[in-house]
Formats: C-alpha cells, sequence, structure tokens
C-alpha cells in the first residue's frame, strides 16, 4: 500500500495518493477548488485555468498539477479569486451568454460560477458578441456555440468514452472554437445516447438536446439552491461560503 | 399668432415612451393630435433562428408589466406547433390560474398606481400632488391595499411560473409545475381579503363614473368596433375562446373566429409618423375598420361573465348603456375593476380544484409548422403568430399587441380630448394636457412593447410655432 502524501491548502493539511491532483485531493478532504473544464469521469486538461492555484508561491492549475509532499498551496486567498473572476468575466465577454432567455440557467456552471465568485454587473470588458450560427439539424440535438467557453469536455467525452470523436476544436486563438467531424451535426454519428450530449458534460447551454428546454420548474434546479461546489464542501455552508468571498473585495 | 405645435414628450403614468403632439392653428384651434410610438424593439425579427421552445421565454421580456400575457401567447401558439390541440387539465388550470393572477396585478398597478391620482384628486390638480406619493399621503390604507393585492397577484404568478417576473411555467404543450398543497394553502390564506378588496376596488371605480357620468358620458367618447376572445358561450375568458367583433351598434362584423385565420379578417396598416402599426378589419376597409380592445371593449363583447360578483357588476355597467356598446374611455376604470373581481374570483375556484394538484403536465401531437396564439392580456387582444421549420427554428413571426390594436382609438381619444380642453384656450396649463393623458391612461397602454424606459421619466412639453421656433417650455422630472 502507498505511503499517502501529506501538503497543505490553505494551511489545513490534506492527504493524497500518489498519482492524484492537488484537484482530487481537494475534493478528497471537502475543500472546492472552482473549475469549468474539469469535471468527474474524463481527463483533466488544464485549459480554463479557473483551477488556478498557487503552489509554493508559483501558480498552477490544480486539475493537472500532481499533489506532492510537503507544498503549501493557496486557494482560497483574494488574489486567487480575482484571477478567477477575471477569467470567468472574460468567457462571459467572449460568447453570447443570455442567461434570463437560456434554457441552461440555473444548470449552467458558468453562471453559478459567476454567482460564486461575486460577479454580479457588468465589467470593464467589451462584449465581443459574436454572430455563430446555431445548428439544429440533428433532430434531437442543437449546437448553438455562441454560448460555447471551449471547456473542451464534449471533446474529450465524445473521443475518449463515446469513441466518436464528433466534437473538436477548429481554428486559432481567439477563432478557436468547437466543431463537428462533417458538415452539421446531422452528418455526424452523434447520438441523443452519447456521454457527450448528457447535459452533465456541456458546463453551459451550447449541447442542447432538442425538446427539454424549461423542464425543469424554476427551484428544482441544480443551483438554484446551493452554489456550485456545495456537493463538495459538503456540510460547509454554501451561502456562508458565497458571503465569505463577496466580503472578499470588488463587489 | 401662427401655427403652433405642442409636444407631450414622454407621456408620464404609462409603461413606456411615447410622445403626443398637437398642432395648433392660427386661430389656437386643435387641427390635429397624435400619439407617438418613438421607439422601435425588433422581437419580431431576432427571435427569428431561435429554438420554439425558447420562444414563450424570450418574448416575454418585451415586458416587465405583463410578461405572463407574452409567455402565454406564444406558450399557446407553440402548443398548436407542437400538435397540443387539448392541454391536460392541469396544465390548462396552472396557465390559467397563472394569467388571473397576471391580469389582477396588472390591473391593480394601473388603477391605483398611475390612475388614481387623476381621480382622486383631479384632472388638472396640483402635479406635485396628482401622483402615487400623493395618494400616499393622502389615502394610506387605499395605497397599502394596492400595493398587497399586487403582492398576491405575484405571488400567483410565482408559483405557477417559478417567479414573478419572467418566469418559466408554459412549455409547448403544458407547464412545467403543479401546485404544491403548501403553494395553495398561503395563497388560500390571503384569499378572502383579496375578495374584499376587489370588491373595494370596484366600489370606487363603479362610484367615480356614476358620480361623475357627466364628464365621463363626454370624455373621449366617440363609437366604434370593438373586438375580444369570447368563450363559445359568449362568456367573458382571458384566457382562451374564439374572436368576436360587434360594430359601435352591437351588431356583430365577426364571430365565434377560429384564431388561427385572424389575418383572413385582420390587416395591419403602417403610417409614416408612428412605428406603431394601425390594425383594422379588413371586411369594413381601412377608413372604417378600426376597433378597440381592452377591458370595456371585452364588456362590450361578451354575452355574460360566469362568476358571480363581476357578473353582477357586468350587468349593472351594461344598464348604463342599456345594453348597447359603451362607447366612453373613461369607463375603461370600471370595466377593468369588474375584471380584477373576475380574476379573483377565478382565482379563488382554482385554488379548491385538484386538477391543480396534478403530475400529468405536458403532451404532444402531431408536429406543424405554424402557430397562432391569442390571449386576452390586460391591455386587450394578444396576438402571437409564429412559422417553425423542420429543425425547430423560428423562420416568421408577427405580434399584435393590444395597444396596436388600441393605436387608433387612441389617437382618436387624444384628438377628442384636445379639442374639447385645449382649442380656443389663450394658454395652455399643465392641466389641460394632463386631461390629454389622462384619455391615454384610460387605455392603459403598454408602450414597453414598443420600448421602455429606465428611471427619470421626465415630462416635457414643447410650444413651437410654424417656423420651429421654440415660444413656451414646460419641464417636469417624476419618477
Amino acid at each position: 500500500m502507498n505511503t499517502p502524501i501529506r501538503f497543505q491548502i490553505d494551511g489545513v493539511e490534506v492527504l493524497a495518493e500518489p498519482g492524484q491532483s492537488i484537484m482530487q485531493a481537494a475534493d478528497a478532504a471537502g475543500i472546492y477548488i472552482p473549475r469549468l473544464c474539469d469535471v468527474e469521469g474524463l481527463e483533466p486538461q488544464g485549459s480554463c485555468r479557473v483551477c488556478t492555484v498557487k503552489v509554493n508561491g508559483r501558480t498552477a492549475a490544480a486539475c493537472t498539477q500532481p499533489a506532492a509532499a510537503d507544498i503549501e498551496v493557496e486557494n482560497d486567498t483574494l488574489e486567487l479569486t480575482n484571477y478567477r473572476r477575471d477569467l470567468v468575466r472574460m468567457l462571459f465577454h467572449e460568447g453570447n451568454h443570455l442567461c434570463p432567455i437560456c434554457e441552461a440557467s440555473g444548470r449552467c456552471e458558468l453562471q453559478a460560477m459567476g454567482y460564486r465568485l461575486g460577479i454580479s454587473q457588468p465589467t470593464k470588458y467589451p462584449y465581443l458578441q459574436p454572430a455563430r450560427p446555431v445548428d439544429a439539424s440533428h433532430p434531437d440535438i442543437v449546437l448553438d456555440t455562441n454560448r460555447c467557453i471551449r471547456c473542451g469536455r464534449c471533446i474529450r467525452a465524445s473521443r475518449d468514452i463515446d469513441g466518436k470523436s464528433v466534437f473538436g476544436y477548429v481554428g486559432r486563438g481567439i477563432d478557436k472554437k468547437v466543431g463537428v467531424n462533417g458538415d452539421n451535426l446531422l452528418a455526424t454519428d452523434a447520438s441523443i445516447d452519447d456521454c457527450a450530449i448528457a447535459l452533465e458534460t456541456c458546463p453551459v447551454g451550447c449541447i442542447i438536446q432538442k425538446g427539454m428546454g424549461f423542464y425543469k420548474p424554476i427551484g428544482e434546479r441544480s443551483f438554484d439552491h446551493q452554489p456550485i461546489g456545495s456537493n463538495i464542501e459538503g456540510n460547509r455552508s454554501g451561502a456562508a461560503h458565497r458571503e465569505e468571498t463577496w466580503r472578499q473585495g470588488e463587489e | 399668432m401662427s401655427k403652433r405645435v405642442i409636444e407631450i414628450d414622454p407621456v408620464t403614468r404609462v409603461e413606456g415612451h411615447g410622445k403626443v403632439t398637437i398642432h395648433l392653428n392660427e386661430q389656437n384651434q386643435v387641427d390635429e393630435a397624435r400619439l407617438h410610438i418613438v421607439e422601435f424593439r425588433g422581437f419580431e425579427r431576432f427571435i427569428r433562428g431561435r429554438l420554439l421552445w425558447e420562444v414563450p421565454v424570450i418574448v416575454q421580456r418585451l415586458c416587465g408589466i405583463c410578461p405572463v400575457s407574452h409567455h402565454l401567447a406564444a406558450a399557446k401558439a407553440m402548443d398548436i406547433i407542437v400538435g397540443a390541440d387539448r392541454l391536460t387539465p392541469t396544465a390548462e388550470k396552472m396557465r390559467r390560474l397563472m394569467h388571473y393572477g397576471q391580469v389582477m396585478q396588472s390591473h391593480v398597478l394601473h388603477f391605483f398606481h398611475l390612475c388614481s391620482p387623476d381621480l382622486l384628486f383631479g384632472f388638472d390638480a396640483d402635479p406635485s400632488q396628482r401622483n402615487i406619493f400623493g395618494v400616499i399621503n393622502a389615502f394610506p390604507d387605499l395605497a397599502r391595499q394596492a400595493v398587497m393585492m399586487r403582492k398576491f397577484g405575484q405571488e400567483v404568478i410565482r408559483v405557477t411560473a417559478g417567479k414573478k417576473i419572467h418566469g418559466t411555467g408554459a412549455i409547448p404543450g403544458g407547464i412545467n409545475k403543479s401546485l404544491s398543497l403548501t403553494e395553495r394553502d398561503a395563497l388560500l390564506k390571503d384569499i378572502d381579503q383579496m375578495l374584499s378588496w376587489s370588491q373595494g376596488a370596484l366600489k370606487i371605480a363603479r362610484d367615480y363614473s356614476l358620480d361623475n357620468l357627466e364628464l365621463v358620458q363626454h370624455f373621449a367618447t366617440f363609437p366604434s368596433s370593438h373586438m375580444s376572445l369570447v368563450r363559445e358561450d359568449g362568456a367573458l375568458d382571458l384566457y382562451h375562446g374564439n374572436l368576436r367583433a360587434i360594430d359601435a351598434a352591437g351588431n356583430p362584423i365577426f364571430d365565434q373566429l377560429d384564431y388561427q385565420g385572424y389575418h383572413q379578417q385582420l390587416v395591419e396598416e403602417v403610417r409614416a409618423w408612428s412605428y406603431m402599426k394601425f390594425p383594422f378589419i379588413k371586411s369594413r376597409g381601412h377608413l372604417d375598420g378600426w376597433y378597440r380592445v381592452g377591458p370595456l371593449s371585452r364588456m362590450n363583447t361578451a354575452g355574460f361573465i360566469d362568476t358571480p360578483e363581476a357578473g353582477n357588476a357586468h350587468r349593472e355597467l351594461k344598464a348604463l348603456t342599456q345594453g348597447q356598446p359603451n362607447p366612453m374611455t373613461l369607463a375603461n376604470h370600471w370595466a377593468r375593476m369588474i375584471e380584477v373581481m373576475h380574476c379573483v374570483e377565478k382565482i379563488r375556484d382554482l385554488l379548491h380544484d385538484d386538477d391543480l394538484q396534478g403530475k400529468d403536465l405536458v403532451v404532444k401531437g402531431e408536429r406543424r409548422e405554424e402557430g397562432v396564439g391569442v390571449i386576452e392580456a390586460p391591455r386587450g387582444t394578444l396576438i402571437h403568430h409564429y412559422k417553425v421549420d423542420a429543425n425547430d427554428q423560428v423562420r416568421f413571426c408577427n405580434l399584435i399587441v393590444s395597444t396596436t390594436h388600441n393605436n387608433e382609438g387612441m389617437n382618436r381619444a387624444v384628438a377628442a380630448v384636445a379639442k374639447q380642453y385645449i382649442s380656443g384656450e389663450p394658454r395652455v396649463t399643465e392641466g389641460m394636457l394632463n386631461h390629454v393623458e389622462v384619455a391615454i391612461r384610460a387605455y392603459d397602454p403598454c408602450l414597453s412593447c414598443a420600448t421602455h424606459a429606465l428611471g427619470q421619466m421626465p415630462l416635457e412639453i414643447e410650444l413651437v410655432d410654424a417656423s420651429g421656433q421654440l415660444i413656451d417650455r414646460r419641464e417636469q422630472n417624476r419618477r
């Protein structure tokens, strides 16, 4: 049996199995490190950087950084919260995230992260307002990349779990976006039963299942009563935590 | 004296942003007066390409006062498109409950918050008192009732739509929740108080009309046709029915018209000076085909009202004109409070109906490409018409909102009052101009459907001569 690795997150001692990432160890210890591109069941890719922590004073993505003995990890600090706020704000500004009319509202991880981080008003960045066509060609699935945050969860799920590679990145830099391996979704072998199409896979309202919009009433949606991360924090009150975040300056 | 133009910009204590121009000739006689809708929303265009189940949630953002009306009209159109020709009892009754809550709170807002200052203090009372704060100071109990009645209506909306404003309850083919017993009991706790306050509100509106009958009979009174939905037996039905239009003498123009074919009877005309279209009944032509909608028109078209208290009040209102269509603009307030009574009676009956706790919420059927949804919104008939392609994306949208139906009627009311109260007067006072606004407010125009204004609502009146020279200006900021 391997000897557990001991390290600290915000001064709290945490144990990790060898090979675990900082985030996996934190999750097991009931400490929430915010994240968007990482989700249980998929290989981490460290692309959204919302899980940025400081390891012995240097920034790293907690989802890909292995836990190591005696490291000191900073997570819940004002400096990191402000980094995360900026990252999340930029995601809002790069796409067309119209929460009031989006069927993912209430279960959207981007929206929930905005609330958790205390982002409650428009910010200094310009809205890029892209005009991306909606692909509704498939009888069961819609792809609305206006709402995509390029987390790549659908890409990994389709490649690694479904074995189909329906989705992939196209373009570079600011033009990078999620595309499909055909002229449109209808031309692919995407299916409503794919893991890539499951509501839990897409963190926003980019991949949606036709005809299911607004079926879940307000009050019964994932984040209507508990902020994102509460499932990891367990007994720690989500509302209390959110207040803590709000107290940390800015908004 | 040269020709002059007076502008009331914006019209105050209405929903949204509008402007009135009054054209005076050399003898200070009113040549012409018009209500302009000066901004443009564009929902019919940018809804194209969106997905059909998003539509009820998107289009309700036209307005923060009566979003439920747009939410339900769009949902009814989408019912047709998804082939849900008959909803489950739970779905229809939940939607009805939502709608009655909406009409009630909107009417209360309109009557107490926007119009009662005119009725309680007089049309040309000091404007520093003639506002909702004046009402709160002078009639605190009445003001509190208004707030609590609105709160009740908003609660009805919250438990049916999920939120007090811009909820998601109605989905194509049904509803996404039923009413829990806890929610029901919370409403039942207050229902008797609401019935009592509704009786009081109805009495205020009725007594005002009868005590000031001379004014009510002659203020912006003119004959017109009227249109609304009515139930198959001719009863008032705010949620569903067929279209009925009557002429000024009460003769039917069309009756029990399936609204899926509304465009066979109604045509919209564009005029250069307003963003709002002018609909008319095709068979009567564009000069004579205009009509009015709204509470008073519904009293005129409906044969009867199927709830006891509102039914009695309806008969009394009808008796005032010996059963003939009532043409008096100010009688809209009486009609509006009859509808508040009706809505509260309907809410009471629905709260005692077990179907609201049902689990069967959605039905679907054979898919169609086109659908029309019509509802009687607080301000009148609301028409939503959509075409949706095989991919579920909207490719056509036409909305005819209540205020659009009333466009010609409101313009005639503005002209009538301007001629009656301003023509020949050597100096135009704020009180005279408020008479014009009183006429507009009687229709409760939802200018929000064409625009929305935030924050300060300045009343600005400019007197301009024929060469464009500003000769007088009044400005008053209101919130």
